[in-house]
């Protein structure tokens, strides 16, 4: 360990621009699934990618008071999101996992197609950030 | 409406998110549990009624028709067997309160158990072979949280073996599935069942067919692929360990009974006669491992073995006594061995300990838990009014029809050792003096005994009542050994 006290400036400085950079493209990946690469999947990835880099940056108590959200519980929100996405077209008739999508017009974007797998991604997103994030919390906090 | 072959996989997982919630909640996640376990065996109840009256129930998913989309097939088998899975988990869920768990319980114990039951149900409803292994991941992941819950020292050298077996095993599964897909070109199992009829299961398919059948035969735990069971299905607790020997195993044998009554069927001579010998010989070190132990709950877990063999020996001579008398044993056992586990759960826990040589006398102290192990003993054994007695019957009756002789008598022999080793724990952990258990206090045990007792009934009511199921039986093994009634009903409905 070190006796003294490092200063990490230039690896905070980067991380805060290129945290909200991954945030970012997170997000594109997340919603691009349906028509380019992308997805879910690697979105979550991504998304828990710019939180450990956050972490090692400025420490897990800055982090948890940036970002006040339980990552254990994130795994059973994105599994009841996606359990309802599927369960949801029972009330519609039709055979379970049935997807639907429609053109909505939204201000700014203009005519967009908006499908019900995109729900489902977001719980497929949801878990594996809550899983991922669990996993090097849980790890990372060890202090035995 | 078709989505009723979907619910008894979407309920136990529906409960399971709901349980992780209230996860630090031990109380209301035991109210909850008992809640949605009798919810689902309700709806498993109801889907078998009506599957056995109105016939299979099949589910495009998505809207998706076969064989493009996932299919879910509720056929008899399937329907009877989440049923049965459903009524076991209904009698652990009622046990688990009591088993001893307190400080896991909060460890996401019941949400595991639930995650177990969706991989399971899943496991026995798809109609998919790629679907099939993800089934068998949600109910090995389940499991290996489960197998480790504790952390004992014992429990992390045992888990790491299973891990690494059934690591092995998966990747099996994956390989031959690939072989598979690279030779007819599709994971549905009736369109894969159609095509390899059309090129009458040349020489390759054959060899993926024997490779999928060492991958089910390791999670079964039939003959050479046995070795990893016994030690890691006794470490965990005993309503654990119950689940684990009721349902894991079964599944493997489930595939092997589905694959090769709808897939392999038209090389018979050379993969049907090596199920024969590997049903023998599964007996046979099976029960010498059961009488090879004084640890009252290796014996039990020692009897998983056998009880495989004797269902494969079904599936080897695939006539129609064959298939009843394995689908009959196969119920049979899923529910007597959970009544076993559970039992031996007790016995260990009253007396302190799983060693019969430090057992003796219980008798005095609990003559219930007497009375009920040597009524299981004799159950599983197969004795004439019971429910082990039909399935063997028609077992051996079917093996004699094929002229195995051999195997005949090894079965038979076997059936009296299994009892022998029941008896086993009987007369040394009951019988015997007063004095031999001074130390011990009595403990109510009340709880624990009401699942054991209900399963108990249910396993005679299966023999006594066997006029009752074995129609429905004898017609789910008429409709399994005619794979075009299957693949008719997926492809061209």
């Amino acid at each position: 360990m070190y006796k003294y006290k490092t200063n990490d400036l230039i690896l905070r400085t980067t991380t805060s621009l290129i945290a909200f950079i991954l945030l970012g493209f997170a997000v594109y990946l997340l919603l691009a699934g349906h028509n380019s690469p992308g997805g879910g999947f690697v979105g979550g990835l991504m998304t828990s990618g710019a939180i450990l880099l956050m972490n090692m940056a400025y420490g897990f108590e800055t982090v948890k008071k940036v970002l006040p959200i339980n990552f254990v519980k994130l795994i059973p929100i994105g599994l009841a999101v996606a359990a309802a996405t599927g369960a949801g077209s029972f009330l519609f008739k039709q055979p379970f996992l049935s997807h639907t999508f429609g053109y909505f017009h939204i201000p700014i974007f203009g005519e967009v197609e908006l499908a019900t797998a995109m729900l489902f991604d977001i719980g497929v997103y949801l878990t594996v950030v809550g899983v991922m994030m669990t996993i090097i919390l849980t790890i990372a906090n060890d202090k035995d | 409406m078709s989505n009723l072959a979907v619910l008894p996989i979407i309920i136990p997982l529906i409960s399971a998110i709901i349980l992780i919630f209230f996860h630090r909640k031990v109380k209301l996640s035991r109210v909850l549990t008992k809640l949605f376990s009798l919810i689902s065996l309700g709806t498993a109840g109801y889907i078998t009624w009506y599957v056995l009256e109105n016939g299979t129930i099949i589910l495009n998913t998505g809207d998706w028709i076969a064989p493009y989309g996932i299919i879910l097939v509720m056929d008899g088998l399937a329907a009877i067997l989440v049923l049965t899975t459903n009524v076991i988990a209904t009698a652990c869920a009622f046990y688990a309160p009591y088993a001893g768990l307190e400080k896991r319980e909060i460890y996401y114990f019941y949400p595991f158990f639930f995650f177990l039951i969706t991989g399971v149900s899943g496991a026995f409803i798809t109609g998919d072979l790629f679907n099939l292994f993800v089934f068998f991941e949600v109910l090995l992941m389940a499991s290996y949280g489960l197998i480790v819950l504790g952390g004992g020292k014992v429990q992390l050298r045992e888990s790491l073996k299973y891990l690494l077996i059934n690591l092995f095993s998966s990747m099996l599964f994956v390989t031959a599935v690939a072989f598979l897909y690279a030779v007819v070109g599709t994971v549905n199992m009736a369109q894969i069942a159609e095509r390899v009829q059309e090129v009458e299961q040349q020489g390759i398919i054959t060899t993926i067919g024997i490779l999928l059948f060492f991958v089910f035969a390791t999670k079964a735990a039939l003959f050479p692929l046995y070795y990893w069971l016994p030690k890691s299905y006794i470490v965990p607790n005993p309503v654990i360990s119950a689940l684990f020997g009721a349902l894991l195993t079964k599944v493997g044998i489930y595939s092997i009974l589905r694959t090769f009554s709808l897939i392999f069927i038209h090389k018979t001579d050379l993969t049907h006669d090596m199920f024969i010998w590997i049903a023998g010989l599964s007996m046979i070190f099976g029960v010498i491992g059961a009488l090879s132990t004084s640890n009252i709950k290796l014996i039990i877990a020692y009897n998983i073995i056998p009880a495989i063999g004797f269902i494969i020996l079904g599936i080897g001579v695939l006539n129609p006594d064959g298939i009843s008398g394995s689908i009959y044993y196969l119920i049979h056992d899923m529910i007597i061995k959970t009544a076993l586990f559970l039992l031996v759960g007790v016995i260990a826990s009253v007396a302190g300990t799983s060693d019969l040589r430090k057992m003796g006398g219980l008798i005095h102290y609990y003559p219930s838990l007497g009375w009920l192990l040597f009524l299981s003993g004799a159950v599983l054994a197969g004795l004439p009014p019971f429910s082990g007695f039909i399935g063997k019957l028609l077992l051996l009756k079917g093996a004699f029809e094929e002229g195995e002789i051999a195997i005949v008598i090894i079965g038979l022999l076997t059936s009296l050792l299994i009892l022998y080793s029941i008896v086993k724990i009987f007369i040394n952990g009951f019988w015997g003096d007063k004095e031999a258990m001074t130390h011990i206090e009595k403990k109510p045990i009340n709880g624990l005994l009401t699942p054991i007792v209900s399963l108990l009934a249910l396993s005679v009511l299966l023999g006594v009542g066997a006029e009752l199921f074995y129609p429905h039986i004898e017609s789910i093994a008429t409709y399994l050994l005619d794979p075009e009634i299957y693949i008719d009903s997926v492809l061209k409905e």
